[in-house]
Parts: C-alpha cells; sequence; structure tokens
C-alpha cells in the first residue's frame, strides 16, 4: 500500500508540472468539443489529433489523448440532455430521460447530476484501476504466445457477445478485421501479403485510417444531407442545481454506474455503451417507480451517465497491464503509445513508471477539469451546435483527410479511408457494427504472431493450447460463451441482452444522430 | 428466398469477397497444419469468413427489407466520397492548402449551392487556417503545391 502511495506521488510530481497539466487541460476542452459535435466521436477525435502529438514527449502525448477520450465521455452527455443527439455513442440513454428532463424544465440539473456522476465515477474508477492494473500485470508476465491465443481470441468472442445484433453478423466483422489485418509483410517469412506491389501496404492497413474511415467519414456519410437539428435550449448557471430529492434519488445510481461501468469496461467489446445499456435497464429494474424512466428520471441520467465514465478507465485495464485493447478507442491510443516508443503491457509499469503514474494522477487531475469545466461553461460548448451542419460536416471532412495523411504522410492511407468510409457507411445502412472490423485489424497480427510461436513452441502440436492451464482457461470461457450465445436459439428461452437492450438492436451504429 | 433484405444482401456481398481472398491466397505459400506459412492465415480467416456469411444469409429472412432501407442521402454521400478519392492524390501535386479549398469549394457551391461570397470565406478560411494552425503552430509536416502553396 505504501508502495503504491509513493507512486502515486512520484505520478502527481509528472501530472501537476505545467506543462503536462496544460495537456490535460486542452485535451479536455477538445475531448468535451469532440463529444459535444455529432459526427465526431471520440475515437475519430482521438485518431485526428495524434499527428498533432508527434512533437510531443510519450507522457504529454498519452495525457493530452486520455483526456480527449474521457473529456468526449462528459461532452457526450450535453447534446444528449439538451438537443436528444447524442454527441458520441455512451450517451444515447441519456437521451432518453436526460432530455425528458429538458422538455420538464429540469435541464439544468440533469447536466449538473450527469456532471457530478461522471466526475465520481471517473475519479473512483482511476483508484480501482490504480490498484488492479499492477497486480494484473505481474500476473500477466506469465503469459507466452499460448496465453495470448486464447486471451485474444476470448476478447474477439466477448465482443461479438456484447455487441448489439447478432453474434454471427459481430463474428463476421470480426474475421473480415483479422483478414484486412493481414495485409502487409508477413514478419516470420518476409513475405509480402496482398501489397499489389504497394509499397505503403507493406507495413500493413494503419488503425488510424481504418478507425477514422469506419466511424468518423461513414458518420458524415450517414449524416449529411439528413434534416437540420431541433432547438438548443440553453441553460442559465443558476438553473444548474439539482433539488434535495434528485440528488437523494442519484447517489444509488451513480454508485451502481461506477462499479458496473468498471466492470464491463474492462471486458473486451463497445465496453462504454454496453455499461450504460445495463446500468440503464439495472436502475429501471430496482426503481420503486418504473414507469417513471422514459419521462425524465433523474435515476436514468445518474446511473448511465456514470457507468461510461466508468467504463472508460476500466478499459485502460487490459491496455496497460496486458497490452491488449479492450475496443476500439483502446486500440487507437495503444498506437499512439507505440508512435512515441512506448510498449503497453506488464513490463510498462516496472520500466516506464513515470509515465504510467503520470497518467494515472493526470486522470485525477483530468476528472476534476472536466468538473470544473462542463457545468460553467456548457453555455459556450452548446453554441457549437448552432454552427449549421452544412458548415460544420465539410470541416470534420477536411480534419479527417488532414489527420490521416499527416500520421504517415501517405496518400495511400487517404484511400483507404476513403474505401473505409464507403464500407462503413454500407454495413451501417445494413445494420451491421464496424467496432469488431477496427479490433480485428489491430488484432491480427499479434494473434497470428502468437498461433505460430505456439505452434513452433510445441514442435507443431496443437495441444499446447489446452495443455496450458492459463490458455485452456480463457479458450473454454470463450467456448461458454460461444455456446451460451448459442442458447436462446435452442430453446427459443430469453436472451438476458435482449432484456438490458443488447440484442437485436444495431444500437451502437444507428442510433439518433 | 426471392425477397432481398439487408442481411442477405451483406452476407452475400461478403461471401463474394472471401471467395475473391481464397483465389487470390493461391499465390502465397501455404505451409502445412504443424509449420504453417504465411497463407495459412488468410485461408482460415477467408473460409471462417465465408462460413460467417453463410449463416447471415441462412438467417436472413427475419432482417429487415432492403426497399425499406431509406437511400436519401446518397447524393451527398457520393460527392462527399468523390472529394476524399480527389484529396489523396492531389495533396501531394496540388498541396495541402489548395487541395482543400478545392474540394470545400464544391461541397460548398456544388452540392450546399451556398453563395459565393460565404463558399470563398469558408473555403480560405479553413484550407489556410487549418494549414497554419497544424503546419506552422503544431509542426505537423503537410504537404506544399505549386508556388509553394
Amino acid at each position: 500500500m505504501l508502495e503504491t502511495f509513493q507512486n502515486l506521488y512520484l505520478g502527481f510530481s509528472v501530472a501537476l508540472a505545467p506543462a503536462v497539466l496544460l495537456y490535460a487541460f486542452v485535451g479536455c476542452v477538445i475531448g468535451t468539443l469532440v463529444g459535444v459535435l455529432p459526427g465526431v466521436g471520440p475515437l475519430a477525435g482521438i485518431s485526428l489529433l495524434l499527428p498533432a502529438t508527434f512533437g510531443l514527449d510519450a507522457t504529454k502525448a498519452l495525457v493530452l489523448l486520455a483526456g480527449i477520450y474521457y473529456g468526449a465521455m462528459y461532452g457526450g452527455s450535453t447534446t444528449s440532455i439538451l438537443m436528444r443527439i447524442p454527441g458520441e455513442t455512451a450517451s444515447v440513454m441519456t437521451c432518453i430521460d436526460g432530455y425528458a428532463m429538458t422538455r420538464n424544465g429540469r435541464a439544468g440539473p440533469a447536466l449538473a447530476i450527469a456532471a457530478v456522476g461522471s466526475y465520481i465515477a471517473g475519479t473512483v474508477s482511476v483508484v480501482a484501476l490504480m490498484v488492479l492494473a499492477p497486480p494484473l500485470a505481474s500476473f500477466a508476465l506469465r503469459f507466452g504466445p499460448p496465453e495470448y491465443v486464447g486471451l485474444l481470441l476470448l476478447g474477439l468472442l466477448v465482443l461479438a457477445y456484447m455487441s448489439g445484433g447478432s453474434m454471427r453478423k459481430s463474428l463476421a466483422m470480426a474475421a473480415l478485421g483479422l483478414l484486412l489485418g493481414m495485409v502487409g509483410l508477413d514478419h516470420m517469412t518476409g513475405f509480402l501479403r496482398f501489397a499489389y506491389g504497394v509499397m505503403e501496404l507493406g507495413d500493413g492497413i494503419g488503425i488510424v485510417p481504418v478507425a477514422v474511415g469506419l466511424f468518423g467519414v461513414s458518420e458524415i456519410l450517414l449524416s449529411a444531407g439528413q434534416a437540420t437539428p431541433p432547438e438548443v435550449f440553453k441553460p442559465r448557471l443558476r438553473d444548474l442545481p439539482p433539488s434535495r430529492q434528485e440528488w437523494r434519488d442519484s447517489w444509488g445510481p451513480i454508485g451502481r454506474g461506477t462499479v458496473l461501468g468498471f466492470f464491463i469496461g474492462i471486458i473486451p467489446g463497445s465496453a462504454h455503451v454496453i455499461s450504460t445499456f445495463v446500468s440503464y435497464a439495472l436502475e429501471r429494474r430496482l426503481s420503486k417507480h418504473p414507469e417513471r424512466f422514459g419521462q425524465g428520471a433523474v435515476e436514468g441520467v445518474a446511473g448511465p451517465e456514470s457507468a461510461n465514465n466508468s467504463a472508460t478507465s476500466g478499459s485502460f485495464v487490459p491496455m496497460l497491464a496486458l497490452g491488449v485493447p479492450a475496443g476500439a478507442i483502446p486500440a487507437v491510443l495503444m498506437a499512439a503509445m507505440m508512435v512515441h516508443g512506448v510498449s503497453p503491457g506488464p513490463l510498462l509499469i516496472e520500466q516506464q513508471p513515470a509515465l504510467f503514474w503520470g497518467f494515472i494522477a493526470s486522470m485525477y487531475v483530468g476528472n476534476l477539469v472536466l468538473l470544473i469545466l462542463n457545468l460553467p461553461l456548457v453555455g459556450l460548448f452548446v453554441n457549437l451546435l448552432r454552427i449549421p451542419y452544412h458548415f460544420l460536416y465539410p470541416a470534420i471532412i477536411a480534419f479527417c483527410v488532414l489527420g490521416v495523411y499527416a500520421v504517415n504522410s501517405s496518400v495511400v492511407d487517404v484511400l483507404i479511408m476513403a474505401a473505409m468510409g464507403l464500407l462503413g457507411y454500407l454495413l451501417r445502412k445494413l445494420n451491421f457494427e464496424v467496432a469488431p472490423i477496427v479490433l480485428g485489424v489491430v488484432l491480427a497480427p499479434l494473434l497470428e504472431m502468437s498461433v505460430r510461436q505456439s505452434l513452433a513452441m510445441s514442435g507443431g502440436s496443437y495441444a499446447i493450447f489446452i495443455e496450458r492451464p492459463i490458455a485452456a482457461s480463457l479458450l473454454l470461457v470463450g467456448l461458454g460463451l460461444l455456446l451460451l450465445s448459442l442458447w436462446p436459439l435452442l430453446r427459443r428461452a430469453g436472451d438476458w441482452r435482449r432484456a438490458v437492450g443488447l440484442a437485436g438492436q444495431p444500437m451502437f451504429e444507428e442510433e439518433e444522430k | 428466398m426471392n425477397v432481398w433484405t439487408t442481411d442477405r444482401l451483406a452476407g452475400a456481398g461478403l461471401a463474394l469477397f472471401s471467395l475473391g481472398v481464397i483465389w487470390e491466397n493461391r499465390k502465397l505459400p501455404m505451409g502445412t497444419l504443424r509449420e504453417p506459412g504465411p497463407g495459412y492465415m488468410p485461408l482460415l480467416l477467408a473460409l471462417l469468413l465465408l462460413l460467417f456469411s453463410l449463416l447471415i444469409i441462412a438467417a436472413a429472412g427475419e432482417a429487415q427489407r432492403l426497399r425499406a432501407t431509406s437511400w436519401t442521402e446518397w447524393r451527398h454521400a457520393v460527392a462527399i466520397l468523390g472529394i476524399c478519392f480527389f484529396a489523396a492524390p492531389a495533396l501531394e501535386r496540388l498541396g495541402y492548402r489548395l487541395t482543400i479549398l478545392v474540394a470545400l469549394a464544391f461541397v460548398l457551391k456544388v452540392v450546399e449551392r451556398k453563395g459565393w461570397v460565404a463558399t470563398a470565406a469558408f473555403a480560405f478560411g479553413m484550407s489556410f487556417g487549418t494549414f497554419f494552425l497544424f503546419e506552422t503552430l503544431l509542426r505537423v509536416p503537410l504537404p506544399r503545391g505549386p508556388f509553394g502553396l
């Protein structure tokens, strides 16, 4: 315990350095803007700002990008509450009761509860991250290639199981992503695969053009030409404080959302989105007056908003401790770390303690900055939504081109972004999810390398995957999930995912924008 | 089976893609089961994708009818995609500022039918403003075109 405090002291000495503090602040402001603007989610926001961090050292770059991530989680709630437009996907559930509260003249308290809930969840979950990541990293030192195969396959299966819609569609998307990840040099033999003479494809398809294309460009393709946004409510500062009853009703959902969000965040998948659905369903189930949900129940804002912020920290656990991203956003953050010469994984905490603990401490600071920033300045951020969309979307496209080109100074990346934009647009029109594609592209090289290294270790015997207890356990859990997903088909029984709104709905992609 | 649903169309597209990958994969050495070569994993993944595509097609009857899908935004989508595909080769020939200037002017004037003044002000402001912000202030290398633009 003493060691943890010493490490945290080291972290704060890094995070409170004026320059790092400035980047945390800038990240939070940009993140809030990204969250407020429909069409630019945290994933596209982080990808686009990645080139701007090239001149920074790894700590500042990571603090800035993480600030964008959790800033977007805060900012997304503002448009959900005031306009019923989720700024990013994790705010979909907040729209329901948040906007109803606005219609009832309680916009200020809804924003205040969302901000306070996010702050509490963000801070508590960072404590959990701090406690959980180091022991998990020590445990992960026992992982060899077979264990990584088990972990990566489990990750993909969990993502497919927890995602909205059918598992076969999610698995098809994951397979497509893995296939795209096969493009480029085979590191074991030096063979170029599917490169067709294009030199830039030798290094494979980059995560940034894939992410920006599938999320940023496809969103613009879907939303450009649509109807203009609805009226913007602009709350005054004096309207913000919630009533005593609203505070009382919110503490329970904030606490439950925090715990739930953190543990769902650790699980691979679109964790922050899933956590909001589960939190909303849980609060409705626990409420003595479930009929209030949908009519402006403050619990419907407090729970999901806390859950999505807590899940943000939770998703950093596997990324920092295992070097395995839990979703598309941590995957891009991981790519950013690698660009700066930092290898996330079990050795990160030992080898770069100042970076790891500085990052943790900056999250405490960032959460406080966001609380201070979001409440008094909410009117300012909302003004952004007054920019006509026919000016906004061309600007976003220009940023997409700029951001993708700048990563590698490669026009091929811009072409890949455009192709991925088209693919994402078509898939989303056809009710498919695109998040598994991004994760597949990231995991493909690691998965292939781990499989082939495992076989080299065992002299070609596939039994290595079941002879080693950790690998066998991970694969067994994956198999269990596969069978669980088949169970409702066989028995026509109720699927718990349907009960919380996860199954059969293309919720991540088709939410109202 | 005669009704086209969203899943049936997507499943068919994915199946065709996986067959294409399997065809292309024949150029790569497969190795053996015990010692996989560079073509092993792509083939395995393409077969998996084919399997999932067929499963999607098999259960596609419950999906939304293709006719019920609205494509009202397709003109905007085509124009925006056209701009992205134009920007890629143009960036290193015309430079960042001219490429973005032309692209934004096209969107605002041709697609959104805005006035000349608004179009020019926005396109100039965005292209030169973002260049100044990213290239000059943040030191992100961006390409220059003719006359150093």
